[in-house]
């Protein structure tokens, strides 16, 4: 392999220490025709924060993610995708659209593209050329167990492999906000652990800004500074709750503390409709 | 390998039964009785001139094979031009009917009419107006190429699946990268289908533009050697060109299995 130095990176990936963009949604009001998706949501993620989404299904997560992504505008309320924290002004579609990188729930892979390059999608499409662009992918493409898979054809992959490639065209996109669509539902109990602890990592170290939408509750709190849990279509936030740190390193201990479990009813409990 | 043996050797087995069938039928005068029968001629008397035997058609391929192959060569290369050519300016128009509404509003029902044009009525047109040579042969070739080209063509690029355009718009694709990274592969199988019809009735294209006004090719080798009751002659030219249109056919196919790998678009 030759020395990939000088690849092109479509946006300096900030380092360590620094805050990212925050992302604040006001009186977010969607509507399909009809049906009202999301009836007045009000999130604030501050930068470099996760924020983790539960929700019902179908009560309008994957909505509130493609709004936010600049993909849909709102049919009424604000939103900001990097705006000065303390004044956030409204956000247009194609700003949004260039500053936050969206993983469908769907993963959408390119069937005639292999697995690597369609990773490297991001910094192909910003004009890498292909080697520096598989050169992006390479490192994490063996972190995420897929090594040895790079020129597999999408078809040749498990649901759980196409999921963890589909994530990493969204990391390695290059944007500071992540907005990641039940990133890891097709992944079993251990790839997925070993995973969140991956991704947990990931975010630990960058200053990516997250929205964080799954159906586990576990992952949501593993992984989130704070969750937002739905209700049922027109979605509203029900609650929001902070998740105490710092957290353990170790999974297993992480998810087994008792303030932990005990959130963990809790938002459960508010799933299910309950009080708090 | 059984299971394609078994594949082929089911139409082979038919083909050659039927083969027989009408060797049979030639040879023992049956197929002329019925038709001069029709015609009310009356039956009996040599009938080779009507109906040659699959015998006499190989005769004729083999004894003729000098004239038949120089005649091939000419209908297959006005086959081939005529082919790129509604090609290259049919994924033009497709491309072009994708992008723009307005074009596709003032276009598409211009390309529809166009097929309503007997070609058998403007292939002698073209020719009083552009000559005996190659070219009025091309354009008549590639109007009849170009519909199916372009129809399926523009078929696919709309049919890609919207989930992935928003993909690619997430991804900061421009219009250009989109079209050319997402929506141009993905119509690839349906520009594929358009390309093998195509090519099937150039052939039917090439032999009208050659009677319309030529001095060589397997068209015209069929109007001569029809006029002079060659017809041996003529069903060996017309076997010739059923060779052709089946062998751009197969081509076609290996290049479509060689570059389209895979079966469905985005799985979920
Ligand atoms: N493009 C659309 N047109 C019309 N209705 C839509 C559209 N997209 C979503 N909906 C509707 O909006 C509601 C919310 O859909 P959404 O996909 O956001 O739910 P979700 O919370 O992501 O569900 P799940 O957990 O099953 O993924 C659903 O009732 C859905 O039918
Ligand atoms: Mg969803």
């Amino acid at each position: 392999m030759l020395s990939t130095t000088g690849a092109p990176e479509s946006e300096p990936l900030d380092v360590s220490g620094k805050a990212g963009p925050p992302v604040s949604i006001r009186g977010l009001l969607h509507a399909f025709g009809d049906l009202l998706a999301l009836d007045g949501i009000d999130l604030e993620v501050p930068g470099a924060g996760v924020l983790g989404i539960v929700g019902p299904s179908g009560c309008g997560k994957s909505t509130l993610l493609e709004v936010a992504s600049g993909l849909l505008e709102p049919s009424a309320g604000r939103v900001s995708v990097g705006e000065a924290a303390d004044a956030p002004s409204r956000t247009p579609a194609g700003e949004r659209l260039a500053r936050c990188a969206l993983m469908p729930q769907r993963d959408l892979l390119l069937p005639w593209l292999a697995a690597i390059d369609n990773a490297a999608l991001g910094p192909s499409l910003a004009g890498a050329s292909r080697e520096a662009a598989r050169e992006r992918a390479r490192a994490d493409f063996n972190r995420l167990g897929l090594g040895g898979f790079e020129l597999a054809k999408p078809q040749e992959l498990s649901g759980g492999m196409r999921q963890r490639v589909a994530f990493l065209r969204t990391l390695i996109s290059g944007k500071q906000v992540l907005l990641l669509d039940e990133p890891f539902a097709s992944l079993d109990a251990i790839t997925r652990a070993e995973t969140q602890a991956w991704l947990a990592g990931v975010l630990a170290q960058d200053s990516h800004t997250v929205l964080l939408v799954t159906h586990d509750v576990e992952e949501a709190l593993y992984l989130s500074d704070r969750v937002a849990v739905l209700t049922a279509r027109p979605a509203r936030v029900a609650a929001t709750l902070d998740v105490p740190e710092p957290r353990s390193p170790d999974r297993a201990a992480a998810v087994t503390a008792a303030d932990f479990v005990e959130l963990r009813e809790r938002a459960l409990r508010l799933l299910a409709g309950g009080a708090r | 390998m059984s299971a394609r043996a078994r594949d082929v050797a089911a139409p082979a087995l038919l083909f050659v039964a039927l083969i027989g069938l009408w060797e049979v039928a030639a040879q023992t005068g049956v197929l002329a009785d019925v038709l001069l029968t029709e015609q009310g001629a009356g039956g009996g008397g040599d009938a080779e001139f009507l109906v040659p035997a699959p015998s006499d058609i190989a005769d004729a391929l083999w004894n003729d094979r000098d004239l038949l192959a120089e005649d091939a060569w000419v209908t297959l290369r006005e086959v081939v031009l005529g082919f790129a050519l509604a090609l290259v300016s049919g994924l033009a128009l497709a491309v072009l009917i994708h992008l723009s509404k307005t074009t596709r509003r003032a276009v598409y029902p211009l390309l529809v009419a166009s097929q309503t044009i007997p070609i058998v009525v403007l292939a002698p047109i073209l020719v009083v107006w552009f000559g005996f040579g190659i070219f009025p042969k091309l354009l008549i070739i590639a109007l009849i190429c170009f519909f199916p080209i372009t129809v399926n063509a523009y078929d696919g690029l709309r049919s890609v699946d919207p989930d992935l355009l928003k993909m690619m718009r997430t991804l900061g694709a421009g219009r250009g990268q989109t079209l050319r990274r997402a929506e141009l592969p993905w119509a690839l199988p349906f520009i594929f289908s358009g390309a093998k019809i195509a090519v099937a009735v150039a052939v039917i294209g090439a032999v009208f533009a050659e009677w319309a006004g030529a001095d060589s090719g397997l068209g015209h080798l069929i109007l001569v050697s029809s006029g002079e009751l060659s017809t041996s002659l003529t069903f060996a030219a017309i076997v010739v060109l059923s060779a052709i249109a089946i062998c751009l056919f197969a081509l076609l196919a290996l290049v479509e299995r060689r570059v389209v790998t895979w079966k469905e678009g985005p799985s979920s």
